[in-house]
């Protein structure tokens, strides 16, 4: 994909010389933001949309600093959700097969919540392997038709498998204990959101700012240019398709946990349709921009439930807004303005 | 053969035919307005949905019949696809790719949603018009008149578009335009008028689609979404590169797809995904595309 994509964020970087410094005060504002919200705000909400924030910002990683659309996301959050919830709450693994009916099948009972969203985040990182080393090996739009048409796959298998429950999906799911500390009560389990949260965005920062984020960056803006140099430009798309699948995958296992339940809602097209439109809104190829966009979008889902289809026509009518005038987004507009890097 | 009877495998031979022939005239589509305006159509399969929608407002408000709706329904379709081009795709020339995906997944949205809103998300049954319920006594299967039509209407559609675009003067000089519109327009030919009739073409050719499959599968809200995946996978299979591709991909994906409800029902829905996949390994460019 060419490099039109977040032009806006390649400019303020360079109008901002002190870039590290208004990272760290923008991280404090908001870290301070999230540490005093649950006691005005809904923590339910709030973990829900701190989920969904880190989603973004992993998927963010992908389009804003490597310039590839991923239009199949939501296998990696809604999958990494069904095993962690399955795990939290059964606790059995079962690689029965489909035709032959026999294979491996082991039962050890609920796991704690940190194993269950680590294997959560394991095998959203081998899907993401699969998915990416197939989508990689095309580019442009085609790169997204094939993220969507693998995403649906994926859909199909949590429809039919087992352990998913298809329609019902998993419900009641146990958050479990941390150190002795009983995660059911919904201001301790938030801290623990949060806690997973700020990990997942400060790892996405250090990954851009790496030497290795520097080549993504590279090869979004000239891939034929990054060829020549000399970088296996699909290794580094791989690497950068797996930590954004992982870390969809940790957004995914943590909401499973947080909401107690994983169901076919994550896995839909629609959930890939609403992680690109919370980072378009809040800015591609910003930083702080899916974060924001995330809690514009989720609040927006919770206060016009109430009025049924007509949310997904104020998405819709937000998609076109954005993409014939607001192309950078809440974040990268004020970057600009600001003249800083967000 | 195997087991499964022959009125079986015929008769999911000829649902696996009328599919692909959905699939081709969508991928059909797809292809000619990725040519000409580099954008992938997400509204596609929304503007199918419509396309069956307007036949069944046409019955039942205005009494228009089937035969009135081939006609009327394309063309109300299309000229919202000419609106479309006008007002919004036309701002996105030069810009990257992804912006024309994420502009038409907004208006699926809207449209989806917009007749969600009125009609849920159940069906509207739409009768199959006199002249051809019935069906033939083939000896091995039942053949519904309907569905022979379908398969041999839409077929007609595909080649006369084939025809259109690769045999006739107009045809020649929308190719060009593809190549090169600059020097095109150089020529005196009016390529933006070109680029925007295009446009409304290949989503009347989505309308239509939606009028034939009307009395098959129950006018629906949701009965574009998961088909216009189904039909980008086709596309990457096949490559936008033809039209002709278009079509053979389109047909043979739907006979597999036929035929894996046969043998094994449970993966026909993914069976195509599948495939893609498998092409993905052993001809990344797709079955009939040039490495790029």
């Amino acid at each position: 994909m060419s490099a039109a994509a977040p032009a806006a964020a390649a400019q303020a970087a360079i109008a901002a010389p002190d870039a590290a410094r208004d990272f760290r005060i923008a991280f404090a504002i908001m870290t301070a933001l999230l540490i005093a919200a649950p006691f005005v705000v809904y923590p339910v909400f709030l973990m829900q949309a701190l989920c969904f924030a880190l989603f973004a910002c992993a998927f963010n990683l992908l389009i804003g600093y490597v310039g590839l659309l991923s239009f199949g996301h939501a296998m990696f959050m809604g999958f990494a959700g069904y095993i962690a919830a399955h795990l939290a709450k059964v606790g059995s693994i079962d690689f029965t097969l489909p035709l032959i009916g026999v294979g491996p099948h082991w039962r050890f009972g609920p796991l704690p919540p940190l194993v269950a969203i680590a294997a959560g985040v394991v095998c959203s990182a081998l899907l993401g392997l699969l998915v990416g080393a197939l989508a990689i090996r095309r580019q442009g739009i085609y790169f997204a038709m094939i993220t969507l048409a693998l995403a649906q796959m994926v859909y199909f298998f949590c429809l039919q498998a087992p352990f998913t429950h298809g329609e019902d999906g998993i419900q009641s799911v146990p958050r479990g204990k941390l150190l002795g500390i009983d995660l059911s009560v919904d201001l301790s389990m938030y801290f623990f959101v949060l806690a997973i949260f700020l990990t997942g965005f400060l790892l996405i920062y250090r990954i851009i700012h790496s030497p290795f984020g520097e080549v993504l960056k590279a090869i979004r803006e000239n891939e034929a240019r990054a060829v020549s140099l000399g970088y296996s430009v699909d290794r580094y798309k791989l690497a950068a398709f797996v930590l954004s699948a992982a870390l969809s995958g940790l957004a995914g296992a943590t909401k499973s946990l947080a909401m107690q339940n994983a169901s076919l809602t994550d896995v839909h097209w629609s959930m890939s349709g609403e992680v690109v439109l919370m980072t378009l809104i809040g800015g591609l190829g910003t930083i702080f921009g899916p974060v924001v966009g995330a809690f514009v979008i989720i609040a927006m889902l919770q206060y016009l439930s109430p009025f049924g289809q007509w949310v997904t026509i104020m998405q819709g009518v937000i998609f076109v807004v954005c993409v014939l005038a607001f192309r950078r987004g809440v974040i990268g507009e004020l970057a600009a303005v600001w003249r800083k890097s967000l | 053969m195997f087991g499964i009877p022959t009125q079986a495998l015929f008769s999911q031979l000829l649902l696996g035919l009328i599919n692909g022939s959905f699939y081709a005239m969508l991928s059909l589509g797809l292809a000619v307005i990725f040519g000409m305006l580099n954008i992938v159509n997400f509204a596609h399969g929304a503007l199918y949905m419509m396309g069956a929608f307007v036949a069944w407002f046409l019955l039942n408000w205005f009494g228009v019949n089937y035969w009135g709706a081939l006609v009327l329904a394309p063309l109300v379709v299309g000229a919202l696809g000419v609106v479309i081009e006008r007002t919004m795709l036309q701002r996105l020339a030069g810009l990257d790719h992804l912006y024309g995906l994420l502009l038409t997944f907004g208006l699926a949205l809207i449209i989806q949603g917009g007749f969600q809103n009125v009609y849920g998300s159940s069906g509207q049954p739409y009768a199959i018009p006199p002249q051809l319920t019935g069906g033939q006594n083939l000896g091995f299967m039942f053949l519904p008149n309907y569905r022979a039509w379908v398969v041999v209407f839409s077929l007609t559609v595909c080649l006369a578009t084939w025809f259109a675009i690769e045999k006739t003067s107009l045809g020649a000089k929308l190719r060009a335009a593809t190549e090169n519109p600059t020097l095109v327009r150089a020529f005196g030919i009016n390529v933006p008028l070109m680029i925007t009739l295009t446009y409304g073409f290949g989503v009347a050719l989505a309308g239509l689609a939606g009028v034939l499959s009307a009395p098959i599968n129950q006018v629906r809200p949701l009965m574009g979404a998961d088909l216009i995946i189904v039909v980008f996978s086709v596309v990457v299979i096949g490559g936008m590169g033809s039209i002709m591709v278009s079509i053979v991909t389109g047909f043979a994906l739907g006979i597999c797809e036929g035929l894996t409800k046969v043998f094994y029902p449970e993966a026909s829905n993914i069976v195509i995904f599948v495939i893609m996949a498998v092409v993905l390994l052993i001809k990344p460019a797709g079955l009939f595309g040039r490495a790029a």
